[in-house]
């Protein structure tokens, strides 16, 4: 699909790192390679190849979407990315570390400092303040309690949620509490903010205001990477990977991408 | 998570949930509350053994010789027999003791036996009367309330009269002053010249229920066979040493049994400390059902606070991932759960340790047992309490630990 004429130059960097000789760590510059990554899931004897082999690489500060049809493998990524899960084969290095190899802890220490998520389905704690749910990254971190305050409320007015700090997400619009999960995922300042369909449960205006945020801080210089199955919304971001089964369709910048989709919008519409 | 966070997030929990944890509670607090009140009244009783109890009825410095023990622990009923056939101690046992011991000891010689009583103000009773010679008012350290006690003149020339309890003199005298009134003594003509001042009870038996006549008087031929007594008791003076005491009093008395080497005693020499001994083997026996009844509650306690964390662990799966994915480890999810397991089975214990004293205090005030509460079983009982929560949480806290982050965020 990719020629290597039309391929930027920033794209050939990245193929560059990824095609690099196995376990050699890449430069600095670079927050996230994956070589070869695969995760499969056995479903009582069958075996579902959730990811096939996945190659990226993310620069600092990038801006990326994750798109492809349901199924596709693009949670499966975002889960592996987070270091919620590990994978069956691959690399993953994550700011230089290969968190592939690392133990539980290791990783839990991992999710705590380098990586945010944001769920679709917030996943905040019921019962807890919206104060005390982005408390608790930091309570992990070993972060005494009053920093921890001053911390949390400043994540929380970021969002512009300050006058909301003793609500519980019962008390909060869907819009606000996602707000709440962003500033969670904030306010340890991760090496990544990740995304996985932030905007799955909102309505079109919410979501609307909630890619606005993540813009912001894309755009302030946090390394975001979202999954979305949205082009219009894929199109706010600077790069959009496309999966499908399991394998990465197309990894281009958002020019090219619209480019692509407005050329493809049409033979869509027509089958 | 710092031990403190854990602990408020773990009331903040109970609080949340007071119904089910306070059933949870139940058998931490049952336990807990059995283990204080037996343990308090074993103490009381001990408590009372070691002070009033020897002082009252014994008399410290005091010993005394029997034919057989008067208060026995472990002995069978072979030994018993065997000892009913033993000489009995004689008045002519007296002198030969006393002149062994050091000038300055007191000595009583006592035959007392139940015998009917009666005034002209009240209907005959059965009650223990004591014939008595020497010292016995000294040994006793019995205080006269009305009246006086017997002198010697008296018990030399067994003149009929009697000290009584204030229990006699109540019911004997009803709103009468007992003094130099007549009171029959198993048949016999006395005369009150003395009321002793209430000594109070032990376990509920009142001590003033008691007639003291001099051993010379008509009632000797009542209680005992000519010359035979119940009891010397020996006072040893000031700091004398009691072993050494007791031993004098053995070697006299196995030359006038004329026993051999090899032969064993065939009297007794009890001491304070025989009652003591006695006390202790009872005291073994209460403190083992107040472990293994608490024990029961606790164990069931436990099984419950297990069961209850486990149901808390499936439901909070999702709470469990969340967390997983802000970056606890696996020790932070184990010691939330085990020290909200702690917490609340402390919470048990501590209700338990406060219904224990309450109930430890309601014993005491509707029975005759003391009850003394010991700080250490109230450090038990908090340290059995969170022991019991770290035990039963072991396991459910271990599961959650163990959840996979990304089964866990799915749950619901
Ligand atoms: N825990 C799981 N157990 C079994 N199969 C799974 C599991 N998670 C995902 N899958 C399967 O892996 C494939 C990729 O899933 P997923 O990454 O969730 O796709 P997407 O997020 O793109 O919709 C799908 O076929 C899905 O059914
Ligand atoms: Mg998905």
């Amino acid at each position: 699909m990719q020629t290597t004429e039309e391929v930027p130059l920033s794209v050939t960097a990245e193929r560059a790192v990824v095609t690099q000789q196995a376990g050699k760590a890449p430069e600095k510059d670079w927050v996230i390679v994956t070589r070869g990554l695969k995760r499969e899931y056995d479903m009582g004897g069958e075996i579902v190849r959730a990811l096939r082999g996945v190659d990226v690489a993310i620069r600092r500060n990038e801006y990326v979407a994750i798109m492809g049809p349901s199924g596709s493998g693009k949670s499966t990524l975002m889960n592996l990315i987070g270091c919620l899960d590990t994978p069956d084969a691959g690399e993953y290095w994550l700011s230089g570390d290969l968190v592939s190899s690392m133990a539980d802890d290791e990783l839990a220490r991992v999710r705590n400092r380098e990586i945010g998520f944001v769920f679709q389905t917030f996943n905040l704690l019921p019962r807890a303040t919206a104060l005390h749910n982005v408390e608790l990254p930091l309570v992990y971190a070993g972060v005494p309690s009053d920093e921890r305050r001053k911390r949390a409320i400043a994540a929380l007015e970021r969002v512009q949620l300050g006058n909301r700090i003793t609500h519980r997400p019962n008390e909060l619009s869907g819009g606000q509490r996602q707000r709440v999960a962003i500033a969670r995922a904030l306010v340890n300042e991760p090496a990544i903010l990740l995304a996985d369909e932030p905007t799955g449960n909102l309505d079109s205006t919410t979501s609307e205001e909630i890619m606005r945020v993540f813009e912001d801080l894309a755009s302030s210089g946090q390394t975001v990477i979202m999954v979305t199955h949205e082009p219009d919304i894929a199109a706010h971001a600077r790069r959009v990977i496309v999966l499908r089964d399991g394998m990465i369709e197309s990894d281009d910048r958002r020019e090219r991408f619209a480019e692509k989709m407005q050329i493809a919008a049409p033979s869509v519409t027509h089958k | 998570m710092p031990f403190l966070d854990a602990v408020r997030l773990a009331l903040a929990q109970i609080r949340v949930q007071k119904l089910k944890s306070f059933f949870t509670l139940l058998g931490v607090t049952i336990g807990v509350m059995f283990l204080i009140a037996v343990v308090s009244i074993v103490e009381g009783m001990s408590s009372y053994m070691e002070h009033d109890f020897v002082g009252k009825l014994v008399g410290v410095n005091t010993v005394t010789l029997r034919q057989q023990p008067e208060i026995g622990a472990n002995i069978s009923d072979a030994q018993w027999r065997a000892m009913r056939r033993w000489p009995r101690v004689l008045m002519t046992d007296v002198q030969p003791v006393v002149d062994a011991l050091p000038p300055g000891t007191l000595w009583s010689a006592e035959g007392y036996d139940n015998v009917f009583v009666a005034s002209q103000w009240s209907p005959p009773k059965q009650l223990q009367a004591s014939a008595v010679e020497g010292d016995y008012f000294k040994i006793r350290e019995m205080k006269i309330a009305k009246g006086r006690v017997i002198t010697s003149q008296e018990m030399a020339m067994g003149t009929p009269v009697v000290v009584i309890g204030e229990e006699i003199a109540t019911r004997f005298f009803p709103n009468l002053d007992p003094i130099n009134r007549p009171l029959k003594v198993a048949g016999l003509p006395y005369t009150v010249v003395g009321v002793a001042e209430s000594q109070g009870s032990i376990f509920g038996l009142s001590l003033d229920r008691f007639v003291i006549a001099p051993y010379r008087s008509p009632l000797r031929h009542v209680v005992n066979k000519p010359n035979v007594l119940d009891a010397l008791k020996i006072k040893a003076a000031g700091d004398a040493d009691m072993t050494e005491t007791t031993e004098a009093i053995r070697q006299v008395m196995r030359s006038r049994h004329e026993l051999r080497p090899s032969e064993p005693d065939n009297f007794t020499v009890e001491s304070s400390e025989s009652a003591l001994t006695f006390w202790t083997s009872i005291k073994s026996k209460l403190v083992i059902a107040g472990v293994v009844l608490p024990a029961i509650g606790l164990v069931v306690g436990a099984i419950v606070i297990m069961n209850i964390m486990l149901v808390a662990v499936a439901e909070r799966t999702r709470e469990i991932g969340i967390r997983k994915a802000l970056g606890a480890r696996r020790r932070d999810i184990m010691s939330q759960f085990l020290v909200e397991a702690a917490t609340l089975s402390t919470v048990g214990a501590i209700l338990g340790i406060i219904s224990g004293i309450l109930l430890a205090e309601i014993i005491s005030a509707v029975s005759p047992l003391p009850a003394t509460v010991a700080p250490w079983s109230i450090v038990a009982g908090v340290i059995v309490g969170a022991g019991v929560g770290i035990i039963s949480g072991i396991y459910p806290a271990s599961r959650a630990s163990r959840l996979d982050p990304i089964t866990a965020l799915r749950a619901e």
